[in-house]
């Protein structure tokens, strides 16, 4: 019988000869004092999965939109619809918008409360302006008789575009539950992780624009 | 049997679509209602009578614990596969009968019903629960780990999946389901061809289900990257959680695509959108694609942890080390990235063209080198092993041979000019149960006879597990072996009826075959029955009743609600081998409290709000949508204002329980 394949049960003859005692052996099987593990260690890694997922949701989007684009039905394209000017300012409240959520960060990092609030607090302004000018694109787009259900360009772009605002959306209201949860408890590391998370992802909703301005308004217009 | 056309285009903004007219005018659906009524009432009759709605309440639908939420998704995925199964022998039963001008006893509608709702309750609603429990049941075990990363986001997902199910079930009885096969391409399934609730149930079904999906693959790739035992390297995990973990990064990468393909087929049968329409410049072409860039990872996300089942089984039962674990790893991970580029093959006629084709093709045929890799790698572990033939290896040797063949008639199909000539044929059908009823269903019951001793502190009697065994393998060949024929011989899917009555006995053998699989299954739940009044008779107080080699079988069968007292420290691929063959004995003092994550109602609460939602809309009950929506963001916002989810078990428990197994143990060597 070859160790291979012998049953382990009947392998007592054959345990190693490491001469230990029982002591050293469970020492080194087991872990004899531990800790308490810190809460949310796994926290940002699997935020960051999450928004690897969603990230997919927006890429299915940009496809449809690559698909559809140059479907017109007879209907407006991007050079009559979009106005660069109001997406240039459309931008800037966004990215506006992420610098301060750094500055959030930096105050969180200082221990301020008051300071972290009061920065979430412009972020949120930011981005509010930036869902202001995007319904009032929308509407505008709509009224013109050139919503969603007249071709399949203004389909993919309504969704796609649409979809990034409506994290924006869950985005603000996730960030005044901060602001008051911060309020309420402090930069306590349970809210220094929400308040994490929630950098990554609106930093994250920052790249996705930055790629539909790309490739939807400022290619649409070339 | 003349179809009536129903016109359903009663709305009221109390119960929106939701008429008189919802009731199915069918005498075998109002047959099964009474069926599940009166079981229903037995059924909550008997837990008021024993008291049981606090228990299962506290101790099971409110519990954070990975094993109580595994046994959960289990029982989940059996009720639903008697559905599922339910759906399939009716098909059976129709299509054997409906030869020379009979139509049958299932009309067009209702057939059409029977075969999408097949299709979507096996992999969505049976398969998917069977792979997600088992997963999360033997996964932290296995890497040593107390709980998963996320607890609660655990239960939440396991109730969002049964929340799909009961929007599923509701279909049955109210309204109906969609006709347009389990993945509802577009035309048929837009607002024009199918503009009742059918596809709405599918898509809201599917939606909130795929939540739970997504979620607890998120949570099972953090729990298995961040959580494993000291000394647990990578490359020392057992297979199952490599399969698992590949399975898991298969979820997340694949299932946002069928959420993002969901909600646009819903734009366009809600709000008129033009994504998959044939007019106004819509695509449908674009929904094959992007819908199977979902449903292909999905097959694998499917038969990858049961390659785990089998590596762990495998090695168990001949008393050996895995053969060739690395290579078994990188196999894993070859499948999972080529996973992602085959779609393409489930539509070569689509007329992408000749390289196109070829590319998808050869890809395909690739597959096929790690998985063949798989096998080699099992028999050679079976080569000189001291193999027992119990159950689980039955089952695993039963794979080995139907899958091989499943397989083989997959690379024919993959050839793109023989998939010209095969496709939408009975010859796919047989191909895909072959690999999915011999990969994934042998699977789960090897991994259920397998790891129910665990579960539970007792095995499973063999007897009724042999016969069921027998009822199913033979069975399963009864069924699918004339439908490889019929498709050769040009039988497309989803027929009602046939004119050539040339082809009428191979559908008998069929029909004969799936009621042997429907004995399998009754002795299957016999065998539960029997197991359980017996227990005494099959307990096992050592917790490691097969000689098993990683470390789930290293703690008490059940294992206690924080699974290990000490964390193990792992030097060796095979943990618990290891250890055995060491000599170590398990620590009896020196105990401390151990800090857990508390159960909470949180997720049953969302689950339940989700299926008002999904009903609200499928039935346009615009208030009630409104209503639950916001429900579920003011809930769930609610739950983020409770800090205090964990709590710790007092070193006094601990000692208690661990005394417990002390004497057991003492016991189990006398």
């Amino acid at each position: 019988m070859t160790a291979n394949t012998a049953d382990a049960r009947t392998v007592s003859a054959q345990v190693p000869d490491h001469g230990l005692s029982q002591e050293q052996l469970q020492e080194a099987f087991y872990d004899l004092d531990e800790h308490d593990h810190p809460e949310g260690g796994s926290t940002m890694l699997g935020f960051w999965i999450y928004l690897m997922s969603d990230c997919l949701i927006f890429a299915m989007l940009f496809a449809a939109y690559g698909v559809l684009g140059g479907n017109f039905a007879a209907g407006p394209g991007p050079k009559e619809l979009f106005e660069l000017p109001l997406i240039a300012l459309n931008t800037a409240m966004l990215l506006f918008s992420s610098i301060t959520y750094g500055f959030a960060m930096l105050a969180m990092e200082k221990g301020s409360v008051k300071g972290t609030q009061l920065w979430l607090l412009v972020t949120g302004f930011f981005g509010l302006c930036f869902l202001g000018i995007e319904i009032y694109e929308f509407t505008h787009l709509i009224m013109e008789g050139a919503g969603p259900w007249r071709s399949g360009f203004l389909t993919a772009f309504f969704s796609l575009v649409g979809t990034h605002g409506l994290h924006v959306t869950f985005g603000l209201i996730w960030l005044v539950t901060l602001v008051i949860q911060v309020g309420m408890k402090g930069l306590i590391p349970a809210n220094k992780r929400r308040l994490m998370c929630l950098s990554l992802f609106w930093h994250f909703l920052d790249v996705i624009w930055i790629g539909v301005f790309t490739f939807v308004y400022l290619m649409g217009m070339l | 049997m003349e179809l009536e056309h129903v016109s359903h285009d009663h709305w009221s903004p109390i119960l929106g679509r939701l008429w008189f007219d919802a009731i199915p005018m069918e005498p075998i659906v109002w047959a099964t209602f009474a069926g599940v009524a009166v079981g229903g009432i037995a059924l909550v009759a008997a837990l008021t009578y024993f008291k049981l709605w606090g228990y299962l309440w506290k101790e099971w639908f409110t519990s954070v614990d990975h094993k109580k939420i595994g046994i959960m998704y289990m029982v989940l995925g059996l009720v639903m596969f008697v559905r599922g199964f339910a759906d399939a022998i009716m098909m059976r039963l129709q299509q054997a009968m409906a030869f020379g001008g009979n139509e049958g006893y299932l009309n067009a509608h209702h057939f059409d019903q029977v075969f999408t709702a097949h299709g979507v309750i096996m992999i969505f609603f049976a398969a998917m629960p069977f792979v997600t429990g088992l997963m999360n049941y033997v996964v932290p075990l296995q890497i040593g780990a107390r709980d998963v990363s996320f607890p609660f986001l655990n239960n939440f997902s396991f109730w969002m999946t049964t929340a799909g199910a009961v929007i599923i079930m509701m279909s049955l009885f109210l309204g109906e389901f969609g006709q347009t096969g389990w993945l509802a391409y577009p035309p048929l399934s837009g607002i024009a061809y199918s503009p009742w609730v059918g596809v709405d149930y599918w898509i809201w079904a599917l939606q909130i289900a795929g939540v739970g999906t997504l979620l607890s693959g998120v949570n099972l790739v953090a729990t298995i990257v961040k959580m494993r035992a000291p000394g647990m390297t990578m490359m020392r995990m057992p297979i199952f959680t490599w399969t698992a973990l590949c399975t898991n990064i298969l979820i997340v990468a694949a299932f946002p695509v069928l959420t993002a393909v969901l909600c646009m087929l819903s734009l366009d049968r809600y709000m008129g959108f033009n994504f998959f329409t044939n007019d106004f410049g819509g695509n449908s072409m674009m929904y094959v694609n992007l819908i199977w860039i979902w449903g292909h990872p999905e097959v694998y996300i499917l038969i990858l942890p049961l390659f785990g089942v089998f590596s762990e089984v495998t090695s168990t039962f001949s008393g050996k080390r895995l053969f060739g674990y690395s290579s078994m790893v990188y196999a894993t991970m070859v499948i999972t990235i080529l996973s992602y580029v085959v779609w393409l093959h489930h539509f070569f006629t689509m007329g992408s063209g000749a390289s196109v084709n070829s590319f998808f093709g050869i890809t395909t045929m690739v597959i096929s080198i790690p998985t063949g890799a798989k096998l080699f790698n099992w028999l050679f572990t079976m080569y000189r092993g001291r193999i027992r033939f119990e159950l689980p290896m039955m089952w695993t040797v039963a794979f080995m041979l139907t899958f091989t063949i499943g397989g083989m008639t997959g690379v024919l199909l993959a050839v793109p000019p023989a998939d010209f000539v095969l496709h939408n044929s009975l010859f796919l059908i047989a191909h895909f149960h072959n690999v999915i009823i011999g990969g994934v269903v042998f699977g789960v019951f090897a991994g259920i006879n397998y790891w129910w001793p665990k579960a539970f502190g007792f095995k499973l009697d063999p007897f009724w597990g042999k016969v069921s065994f027998w009822m199913w393998v033979p069975g399963f060949y009864a069924a699918f072996m004339p439908l490889y024929v019929l498709g050769l011989m040009g039988v497309t899917r989803r027929m009602r009826m046939f004119d050539d009555p040339s082809l009428q006995p191979f559908f008998i053998v069929a029909l004969l075959g799936a009621v042997m699989i429907a004995a399998g299954i009754g002795a299957m739940f016999v065998q539960f029955y029997v197991s359980i009044r017996n227990k005494e008779k099959l307990r096992d107080e050592s917790g490691d009743p097969w000689d098993g080699r990683t470390l789930e079988w290293a703690t008490s069968s059940p294992p206690p609600e924080y699974n290990f007292a000490f964390t193990p420290r792992v030097h060796d691929i095979d943990a618990w081998a290891d250890m055995k063959r060491c000599g170590v004995t398990r620590p009896t003092q020196g105990f401390k409290a151990i800090h857990m994550p508390k159960s909470t109602a949180t997720g049953v609460v969302l689950a339940g709000l989700s299926v008002g939602l999904g009903f609200a809309m499928i039935w346009y009950i615009w208030w009630l949508a409104i209503a639950s929506f916001v429900g579920i963001l003011g809930y769930g916002i609610f739950h983020t204002f409770n800090y205090k989810r964990d709590y710790h078990i007092p070193v006094e428990e601990v000692v208690e329980t661990e005394n417990t197994r002390t004497r057991q143990l003492a016991q189990a060597a006398a």
